[in-house]
């Protein structure tokens, strides 16, 4: 019998945890970027480094992307395991060279000789009408570029599971965290931003997604605040007699296809919803996986919801109607089932 | 003490000797690269093919600025170099089987054949390259900082062309750099030309290690491609980095003797230029100045000749016997583990 209270911590608290934890175990772990010392990151992920590690091994950096995730790169290049912030994803395009050319391409053009052990982690996602340039998630950007592995968890828990195996990996691994997911006082108050985190230091692979909830009737595919929104949205199909099976795909990659194929295979019909544009991004992609290898497991054509291939705009009314929601999700399940 | 060093105390004649191995080694690397880079590409010019297909930028007449530094350098100290490498990786003492098996294509090469020319990779050596301009330098900022962290007096050096100096990469490390007092180390090799366009239409101030007020930095000009300023130039930027004194810009006025790359009609330059940069060959300057010292005569010089070229050779017949890779070996070394 359980009497203890469940720990619990917020998105960012989890993810700084791991930080720390790793920090305590590798003295080649180190923090660098801007505003993550004294401030502890501006959306909380390095919360308490500075107290603790000291400026030595948690950096603020001028704003000069290029110079420090190169440097990273270089310093990942002699054994040492850096962390890099890049601030919001959207900053990516003054430094997209070092990640994309670099840091993606130097293991393989070196033959395997050259191992960069770094994490770029970097804060994603729109919601709160920060317009255009401070709103994207990017997940395709990144996850179509061969060389790093890309991440984007969606719990507390799995926020500090990851952050441990992305420090640990070998490879350049990219971990995305959601802004809204990081339980921040002065954001949105979301009941999924705070959860189960056991203090002792633990691991979630980097390559399996997770279901979140078993259904029958039809498989919903989600990441980040997608998932969240798929499960609202599978609660209310429940009480129409729905239901939902809904899967965290958690890593963009390695993409775990088993998982999505499988639930497929059970549930014969499949939504994914995603917070990326429509075009050329993950909700393409698993309609594609699905169609090559499970094409004759559906009972009705694929639907995908995303970001209809529009800048994010800033207006509420405006950015709500664009970003996927519950009830764009309730929707479109019920007229998938209405037309089988 | 030898006649030489009579006249110029500071500097190792056995230095200078080393100098002189590596820039005959280099250039006589270029020289064969040449001839195996149009191998299958005449009558018809066609860069996809021979044993050497793709770009290839060469160094001829570039060697000093490798040659000057390196002689400083351990195996520890860590060096990145740019799209036209070969110079800087046979002085930093990259494995030159390995190298050219990787400019071949081969298995054995360093990067098995998923590199190339631009894209050399040596950890043994602590070398690397690359094909952006600029981007080696975040990269030797890194391992500066790396060196530091791990308490050693270990230093790293980025060379690049004097058309990186204008790139944001030189100007974010170099701040970064000189605000965490690491030790790095920037050699500009200006060879006049970013590939067509010449340095005093690109480039905003006469030489860039005047920038180096700009960060607070040591600056220092190695004017006339000169094999043994650039030597004293380098020590002493090397002893201020290993000493904590942080970074330096080094510029050196360098000759580009062939074209931007190979297949390069050069339009854009005097058809005099060359002749004139070629009679003031680097090369032929430190093996007088050698001679002069009477530290060594002709037939050990030749010797030394002798050697580098063997090793050469030894090079490019290693790589022309390698196998090259399997074609599904193109799916493997994506992730290292």
């Amino acid at each position: 019998m359980e009497t203890a209270k469940k720990r619990m911590l917020t998105g960012n608290k989890a993810m700084a945890e791991a930080i720390a934890q790793e920090m305590e175990n590798d003295k080649n772990v180190f923090v660098l970027g801007e505003d993550i010392g004294k401030y502890g990151g501006i959306f909380g992920s390095t919360q308490g480094l500075m107290e603790k590690f000291g400026p030595e091994r948690v950096l603020d950096t001028p704003i000069s992307e290029t110079a420090f995730i190169g440097a990273a790169i270089g310093a990942a290049a002699e054994g040492m395991r850096p962390i890099a912030e890049l601030m919001f994803v959207d900053f990516f395009g003054v430094c997209m060279d070092q990640i994309y050319n670099h840091m993606a391409k130097i293991p393989y053009m070196s033959g395997g000789n050259v191992r960069l052990p770094m994490v770029l982690m970097t804060s994603v996602g729109g919601g709160y009408s920060d317009a255009a340039q401070h709103s994207q998630t990017l997940y395709a950007t990144f996850a179509h570029m061969p060389g790093m592995k890309v991440v984007a968890p969606s719990t507390p828990y799995d926020l500090k599971g990851m952050m441990t195996s992305a420090i640990r990996d070998d490879n350049p691994v990219v971990f995305m965290f959601h802004k809204s997911l990081q339980g921040l006082g002065w954001m949105d108050q979301l009941d999924y931003a705070v959860g189960h985190v056991p203090e002792e230091s633990y691991t979630v692979p980097l390559d399996k997604a997770n279901v979140m909830r078993e259904g029958k009737d039809v498989t919903i595919v989600g990441i980040q605040m997608m998932t969240h929104h798929a499960m609202e949205a599978a609660e209310r199909l429940s009480q129409d007699g729905i239901e939902a099976e809904v899967i965290d795909l958690r890593s963009l990659a390695p993409i775990d296809k088993d998982t999505i194929i499988n639930s497929v295979k059970k549930t014969h019909r499949l939504v994914v919803v995603d917070e990326d544009y429509r075009s050329y991004g993950m909700t393409a992609e698993i309609a594609a996986i699905v169609s090559e290898e499970a094409l004759y497991e559906l009972e009705s054509p694929i639907k995908r919801l995303a970001i209809p291939d529009v800048p994010i705009p800033y207006s509420h009314m405006l950015e709500d109607f664009v970003l996927p929601g519950p009830d764009k999700i309730v929707e479109t399940v019920k007229q998938m089932m209405d037309e089988a | 003490m030898t006649k030489f060093e009579e006249k110029q105390p500071s500097v190792s004649v056995d230095k200078l000797m080393w100098m002189y191995e590596q820039m005959v080694k280099i250039r006589y690397y270029e020289d064969q690269m040449v001839e195996a880079y149009t191998e299958g590409k005449s009558p018809v010019f066609n860069i996809g093919e021979g044993p050497v297909p793709g770009e290839m930028h060469l160094a001829t007449g570039q060697e000093p600025a490798a040659a000057g530094m390196m002689v400083h350098l351990t195996k520890d100290d860590t060096v990145t170099a740019p799209h036209r490498p070969h110079h800087h990786a046979i002085a930093k003492g990259v494995d030159l089987k390995k190298m050219t098996a990787e400019i071949f294509g081969k298995e054995t090469g360093l990067g098995k054949g998923k590199g190339g020319h631009m894209h050399l990779f040596d950890p043994q050596a602590k070398f690397s390259c690359g094909g952006i301009v600029a981007a080696g330098i975040p990269h030797a900022v890194g391992a500066a900082m790396a060196n530091k962290m791990k308490g050693k007096d270990w230093v790293a050096v980025a060379f690049i062309g004097e058309g990186a100096a204008n790139a944001g990469a030189f100007h974010e490390s170099l701040n970064l750099a000189a605000l965490w007092n690491l030790p790095l180390i920037v050699v500009v090799e200006d060879n006049s030309y970013g590939i067509s366009v010449p340095k005093k239409s690109s480039t905003s101030i006469e030489s860039n290690d005047l920038r180096a007020s700009a960060y607070g930095v040591a600056g220092a000009y190695v004017k006339d491609n000169d094999p043994v300023a650039m030597y004293k130039a380098s020590e002493e930027a090397v002893n201020r980095a290993r000493n904590g004194q942080g970074p330096t810009i080094i510029e050196i006025e360098t000759f580009r003797f062939l074209g931007h790359f190979q297949g390069d009609p050069e339009l854009y330059r005097d058809k005099e230029e060359v002749p004139g940069l070629r009679a003031r060959d680097p090369i032929m300057k430190l093996r007088q100045q050698l001679l002069d010292a009477e530290h060594v005569n002709e037939k050990e010089l030749e010797e030394i000749e002798t050697r580098a070229k063997q090793q050469v050779d030894e090079a490019y017949q290693f790589a022309r016997d390698s196998d090259y890779p399997k074609p599904e070996a193109a799916l493997d070394d994506v992730f290292t583990s």
